[in-house]
């Protein structure tokens, strides 16, 4: 693998429709007109990401501001895993340096 | 009443011949609009149009329907895009996903299935591995029709994908190999070109409930928060307009039975008229030749012009004995939407085998076909 | 071709047939509904093949929406062909309202919706509320309004399955029934047709104010059903759902959002008449 960063950057606010539920949050994609169920940390991800293009790292320091992540590593990690899994669902966009 | 799909013809050229129809009149346009996937296009025609409340409503779903097989069929292909993103050859939407994407006309009120691109043939094995790497799966495992496909089609086997459950084709030409004709797709390849942005819809949904109505076409869309991918990197693209009418023009005189035939010549029709220009059809007269598709070209030419009026020089007007063979099979449809004219149509069937395969491959196929019953 | 033509709630159909006898039994139970001029959809009754108009004759349900591989009926079942075809246009081509896989009735302007699966028992509680003073609005279709939120009834024939027909039969004897069409895909099924109030009323909706999850068979229970849940649910009850886009999100949160929902278990339809109006008491 060379040494290009993968960055995310989220749709627009506007694209999309946010409604809390209960156990879970329902985010409605203007786009593809998709109805995802997601769970925590993915709308506080969204919201913590704005316009920016950012990687786990940077978001995991933005989300500690407002939640206990628990251990550093540990909160990269899984935030990692869900902006990839966020990427695969077109809800976020990998941006490589190229 | 014996009405054949000439009342739906008439009405598409010319809303204002629908001002006398009565009920029943407007029940059997709309069967057989229904019938042809033309219920959207209708509605698209008869925006500013007066009818009757009953039928306004029934237009005003269309609309809506409309709106969500636009809102799929970008999407799929904007998923195809990001999967396909780092590889090197072009990546071409073909038919009612790339009407859409481009704004163009033809997509106004489309109905939309399945998506279909087309690639250059060395670069299947690449696109397939992709594809299949990233959640699409084929959906005919018969080893029969697998080498079938994959020896003379004109595109691979299909796929869908898993989570969404939409279909793929692939095409490396735009014919299959074993047809009488050979387009020639290195040059359509070669002259296509690129969408100028990421494919969005138009300003946010529910922003009014006309919004569909004053969308404005997808080129545009500003995209000012996001950094796209540039041309040729990432991005997909469209035919050249000479060779989207040849295409289109192929698919329905070449490649099938006539099936949707006035949904296809209405594509054309609306191609015709938007590209029009002197330099237009020059070129497209030469990429006819150049693709081996000059009669269906023409063909198609007249019989929009004919059907729905579409102007055009005078030099590609006129009107062939055999034509009219094809009006009667292009219109048989009764107010039930039923398919009729039976033996025209049977004709035509044959006539679809005849021209994909020759005549020993065609007996092999039916062979095999039958013998699995 | 035989011909017939309907409204049921804000839908018209016209219907033809290649036989006349199906046609001939619809008539007769929708004889107090609307017969529209302008229709929504049509649907045909055709034979399956040259000889089956006759021979053993087999009825292939087609029309302006149609599924593929759909198994012909004897045309003994034509009615329930006719009723299926209805079903199917409103399933696959509807796109006015949320479309819900549901039975409601309404007292005092306010709707209760109720869904489930097939054999849950909404179709006979429907029916039974019905004749129990309440509106009937429906038993296989709810239609949420995308504006307003009201729920728009869609008073097709009540279908009556095995066990239920006898017990309606004896809850309403003189009941409209249609005739017993045996040995269907799903076993006995008789149509009945719904009360005189629900068939003048077609056009009046109301305001869901309660959602219930009714299962037939088990002790009686009442459970309450989270708002994510219930989302869920109702988005596999939807056949529509996805074609509204933002429309559909949009009804169906302020839905989820508004309306009380509850699971309830019964072995009795006299049982379930008591839970509905306690809950009905409470939480409407």
């Amino acid at each position: 693998m060379g040494s290009s960063k993968i960055l995310y950057r989220a749709e627009p606010a506007d694209q999309r429709l946010v409604e809390p539920l209960d156990m879970m949050t329902l985010i409605y994609q203007r786009r593809s007109g998709i109805t995802h169920m997601v769970g925590e940390p993915v709308p506080q991800m969204l919201a913590a990401m704005g316009d920016d293009a950012v990687d786990a790292a940077i978001l995991a320091k933005r989300l500690a501001k407002t939640f206990d992540l628990g251990g550093a590593a540990d909160a990269v990690a899984v935030l990692s895993e869900r902006l990839e899994e966020l990427a695969e669902l077109g809800l976020v966009e990998r941006i490589t340096d190229a | 009443m014996n009405r054949d799909a000439m009342l739906l013809v008439d009405a598409l050229r010319n809303p204002a011949t629908t001002r006398n129809l009565d009920a029943q009149g407007w029940t059997e346009l709309l069967s057989m609009a229904r019938a042809e996937q033309l219920l959207g296009t209708l509605a698209e025609r008869f925006k500013i149009e007066s009818v009757p409340p009953k039928v306004a409503e029934i237009l005003a779903e269309a609309r809506v329907n409309a709106d969500y097989l636009r809102r799929s069929a970008l999407w799929e292909a904007d998923c195809a895009r990001r999967v396909l993103a780092g590889f090197g050859g072009k990546v071409v939407l073909l038919k009612g996903t790339a009407y859409v994407a481009a704004g163009l006309k033809a997509g106004e009120g489309r109905s939309i299935g399945d998506l279909d691109i087309l690639v250059a043939r060395d670069d299947l094995p690449q696109v397939e591995a992709a594809l299949l790497a990233a959640g699409w799966e084929w959906v005919k495992p018969d080893p029969y029709d697998d080498a079938y496909y994959r020896d003379h089609m004109h595109e691979l086997p299909p796929l869908i994908h898993k989570l969404r459950d939409r279909m793929i084709d692939v095409h490396h030409t735009i014919l299959p190999l074993t047809a009488r004709r050979r387009p020639d797709a290195r040059a359509m390849l070669a002259d296509a070109n690129c969408l100028p942005s990421r494919l969005r819809e138009g300003p946010g949904e529910g922003q009014s409930n006309s919004r569909h109505i004053s969308d404005p076409p997808l080129t545009a869309v500003a995209s000012h928060r996001l950094r796209l991918p540039a041309s040729g990197r990432g991005g997909l693209y469209t035919l050249s307009p000479p060779d989207m009418v040849c295409h289109s023009a192929a698919h329905l005189f070449a490649d099938g039975e006539l099936d949707g035939g006035l949904r296809n010549l209405w594509d054309i029709h609306c191609l015709l008229g938007q590209f029009s220009s002197a330099e237009f059809w020059v070129q497209l007269r030469s990429r006819a030749s150049l693709h081996q598709l000059s009669e269906p070209v023409e063909r198609a030419v007249r019989l929009a012009h004919q059907l729905y009026g579409t102007q055009i020089p005078k030099d590609w007007a006129g009107w062939h004995r055999q034509d009219k063979w094809y009006v009667a099979r292009l219109t048989a449809r009764d107010g039930w939407g039923r398919p009729t004219r039976k033996f025209i149509r049977l004709l035509f069937y044959i006539r679809s085998h005849w021209l994909r395969m020759p005549p020993l491959m065609l007996a092999r196929h039916l062979w095999v076909k039958w013998r699995k019953g | 071709m035989h011909e017939f033509r309907v409204q049921v709630g804000p839908a018209a159909f016209r219907i033809g047939s290649a036989w006349r006898e199906p046609l001939a039994q619809m008539a007769e139970l929708y004889r107090d509904y609307p017969q529209p001029e302008f229709t929504d959809f049509s649907v045909r009754l055709e034979p399956t093949g040259l000889l089956r108009r006759w021979l053993r004759p087999s009825v292939a349900i087609c029309g302006d929406y149609m599924l593929p591989d759909a198994a012909p009926l004897p045309l003994a079942q034509g009615l329930l062909a006719a009723e299926m075809a209805m079903n199917l246009q409103m399933a696959l081509g509807w796109r006015r309202h949320l479309l819900l896989h549901a039975s409601a009735v309404e007292r005092d302007g306010r709707v209760l919706v109720m869904t489930g699966q097939s054999g849950s028992g909404k179709s006979t509680l429907s029916a039974l509320l019905g004749s129990r003073g309440w509106r009937f609005m429906g038993d296989e279709f709810v239609l949420l309004d995308p504006v307003s939120g009201d729920a728009v009834p869609f008073p097709r024939l009540i279908s009556l399955k095995n066990s239920a027909i006898a017990a309606m039969q004896a809850v309403k004897p003189d009941g409209h029934f249609g005739p017993l069409l045996a040995g269907t895909p799903k076993g006995d099924i008789r149509h009945l047709v719904p009360p005189g109030d629900a068939i003048a009323r077609m056009g009046q909706g109301g305001a869901p104010a309660l959602l219930l999850f009714p299962r037939f068979g088990y002790p009686g229970e009442v459970r309450e059903v989270a708002p994510g849940e219930t989302f869920m649910r109702l988005t596999q009850a939807s056949t529509n759902y996805v074609a509204l886009g933002e429309a559909g999100f949009t009804t169906l949160t302020r839905f989820v959002r508004s309306v009380p929902s509850r699971a309830i278990d019964y072995q009795s339809g006299e049982e379930a008449v008591a839970l509905v109006e306690q809950l009905w008491e409470r939480l409407a």
